[in-house]
């Protein structure tokens, strides 16, 4: 305890403790008169305080003893490691409490591992901590810059090589090397550009909707296609939706593609769902539905993602990236979160046997915008 | 037989004979068939029980006559009508501790303090299945998930399912404080019945739209996710990069805090 612990409010202090020129809190604002030096003195370091390990050599063999084991711990971590590899089943479990059952070989592999590892760093830390030398050691800072001699002498050097060379007289040569350096960024880069793959082409306004394969090239003429259960790829009649209920959908013969089913799935996914007619609110999208039955794309019209969260007391449909929220009853309109557009509706009727079947396709682009998209 | 014969022509022996015929009738269509008449007998007096529990306790919401009810603001409808939603939908939300809900919020949650007995439910059941046809409850096979195929089930609830409850049916949240709750220790009838009749905010999955060999594959593929162990021990709730980045954030960086700490002490 110093003496400043002992002092209390109203005290007194001796003057030469601060200085004279000290003042205090209470007197209000104070003019000064300058009297700050005008260079602090380096205070320089701390007296040195010798460890219990430089004083005792009990301590130090103490010292040695915990090292030594944090280091044997890490030989036990190791073999444990190896052991539970290859000895323990891989089906083997156990239970562990406040995490359940687990398999056992991995409990023993990550405790192996973690003794393996911290083993060795708080052993070799303990050790620098306790026995290596402790002395505090001070550098100076010195300045980066070189001589002007040596600045010079690097200057001449380069311009005698330069010289030497001819690389001055000989234009040509200057010339031709620049452009081989030059050029050689090509082969670098091109690669890079060429491995992004053809160009999109239409397909990325297309989808399998408009009556096949889209993929960059294909032309598909439009035909009615049937709506199937994904991803039990059955056909739904118009009677088995109920209202309430959601279906998720794809194009009839998407999921029979030999190639780019993903592809293909990634564009065409589509929701169907069943409202009350009088709970919507936009005539389009009446019309373009059967009987309260109406089919939006899946693929959400800020990054992509499918929106498949819908929930049938508030018709609201949510994506689970961004949040943004989709309202069914008004054709689909972002009423909340980062989407910028509507949800793009499939216009869709019921075939002769009561089958429900796309009757266009989709008349925009699904999914997020791009920069020709219109 | 003397005197029976000789009263034969008695002015009340044709009206004896009728009684007699009667009562033999009766007791022989009582013999052949006495199975649905007695349950015609009790789920009537049923259906009456069921009416007046519900009178008693959800009326208040869904009106008297299970109409649905609004609030005062006329905005929104406090308690849906009730027509058509079945006895399943009865026995998922009460057997469940949804309803009656204590205090009106976005949703109503699970709540193990079931407040009815089993008789009351499927009274009140009965009298909900009695204003409109509606889905029933499953029998025990339906819902077995050792007869489902967890494969295709998982399948199926990763197209129709995941999106809300989780990919391991951890749950997840939805609109303005509702959420899609977990599906871990949720009894397999519960699960089906929940599909069937499409409680709150989930959409409804009528048999139409998964059949029920597809709703009991699914219930297969969530019990063996329930029961499979832990390969990777703690799932931090098994919500994905959330938890799992939040984990390393403060456990990871406290660990390392804590070692340049301890480095950059002195040795005493």
């Amino acid at each position: 305890m110093n003496e400043q612990d002992t002092t209390r409010a109203g005290d007194v202090l001796p003057a030469e403790e601060f200085g004279a020129e000290a003042v205090r809190l209470d007197q209000g604002h104070v003019v000064g008169h300058g009297g700050i030096p005008e260079v602090f003195q380096n205070p320089g370091l701390p007296p040195h305080a010798p460890r219990t390990t430089d004083l005792s050599e009990a301590a130090a063999k103490r010292a040695e003893k915990q090292v030594a084991a944090l280091f044997a711990l890490s030989i036990v971590g190791t073999i444990v490691f190896v052991l539970a590899y290859f000895l323990v089943d891989i089906r083997a479990t156990t239970y562990v409490p406040g995490i359940g059952v687990m398999a056992l070989q991995h409990l023993l592999l990550g405790i192996g591992m973690a003794a393996a590892l911290l083993g060795i760093g708080f052993g070799a830390v303990h050790w620098a901590k306790t026995l290596m030398p402790d002395e505090e050691v001070v550098e100076m800072r010195h300045p980066m810059r070189s001589s002007d001699a040596d600045r010079a002498a690097v200057v001449q050097t380069l311009t005698d090589g330069g010289e030497a060379a001819q690389i001055n007289r000989r234009p040509l040569i200057k010339y031709t090397l620049g452009g081989a350096l030059g050029l050689f960024a090509v082969p670098v880069v091109l690669p890079v550009l060429g491995g992004l793959g053809p160009m999109p082409q239409k397909s990325l306004s297309l989808t399998f909707w408009n009556g096949g394969p889209s993929g960059p090239g294909e032309e598909p003429t439009f035909t009615p296609m049937r709506l199937m259960r994904d991803p039990e790829n059955t056909p739904i009649k118009a009677s088995d939706v109920t209202i309430g209920s959601v279906f998720h959908v794809l194009p009839e013969g998407l999921l029979d593609l030999e190639h780019g089913v993903l592809e293909e799935k990634a564009k065409a996914a589509v929701l169907l769902m069943r409202l009350d007619p009088k709970d919507i609110k936009v005539q389009k999208e009446i019309d373009w539905g059967h009987q309260g039955i109406v089919a939006y794309s899946k693929i959400c019209t800020h990054v992509g993602c499918p929106v498949g969260l819908y929930e049938q007391g508030t018709h609201h449909l949510l994506c689970p990236c961004h949040q943004s929220t989709f309202d069914v009853t008004q054709d689909c309109k972002v009423i909340f979160g980062p989407a910028k557009r509507a949800l793009p509706q499939l216009k869709i009727t019921v075939d002769d046997e009561g089958y429900l079947v796309s009757a266009q396709p989709f008349r925009e682009a699904v999914g997020p915008s791009f920069w020709e998209r219109g | 037989m003397n005197a029976l014969a000789a009263r034969r022509r008695h002015p009340a022996a044709i009206g004896i004979l009728l009684l007699i015929g009667l009562f033999l009738m009766g007791a022989a269509y009582a013999a052949i068939a006495p199975r649905p008449a007695e349950a015609a007998v009790s789920s009537a007096t049923q259906v009456d029980e069921g009416k007046q529990l519900f009178l008693a306790n959800c009326a208040s919401c869904h009106g008297l006559n299970a109409e649905g009810r609004a609030t005062g603001a006329g905005a929104s409808v406090a308690g849906p009508a009730l027509a058509g939603v079945g006895a399943a939908a009865v026995e998922f939300q009460m057997g469940t501790g949804r309803m009656p809900m204590r205090a009106p919020a976005a949703q109503a949650p699970r709540d193990d303090r079931i407040k009815f007995t089993e008789e009351q439910i499927t009274a009140i059941g009965a009298y909900v299945a009695s204003l409109a046809p509606g889905p029933s409850v499953p029998s025990e096979e339906a819902v077995d998930p050792a007869r489902g195929d967890a494969v295709k089930g998982g399948e199926l609830f990763r197209v129709n399912c995941a999106m809300c409850h989780n990919f391991a049916g951890a749950g997840g949240a939805l609109t303005r404080g509702k959420y899609a709750p977990a599906l871990t220790g949720v009894a397999p009838k519960d699960i089906y019945m929940a599909m069937e009749t499409g409680p709150q905010s989930m959409p409804v999955f009528n048999d139409t739209n998964l059949t029920p060999e597809a709703k009991r594959d699914i219930i297969a593929f969530l019990t063996a996710v329930n029961e499979e162990p832990k390969a990777g021990g703690f799932t931090l709730g098994s919500l994905g990069p959330v938890s799992e980045g939040m984990f390393a954030w403060i456990f990871g960086l406290g660990i390392m805090v804590g070692c340049a700490i301890w480095l950059g002490n002195k040795a005493a």
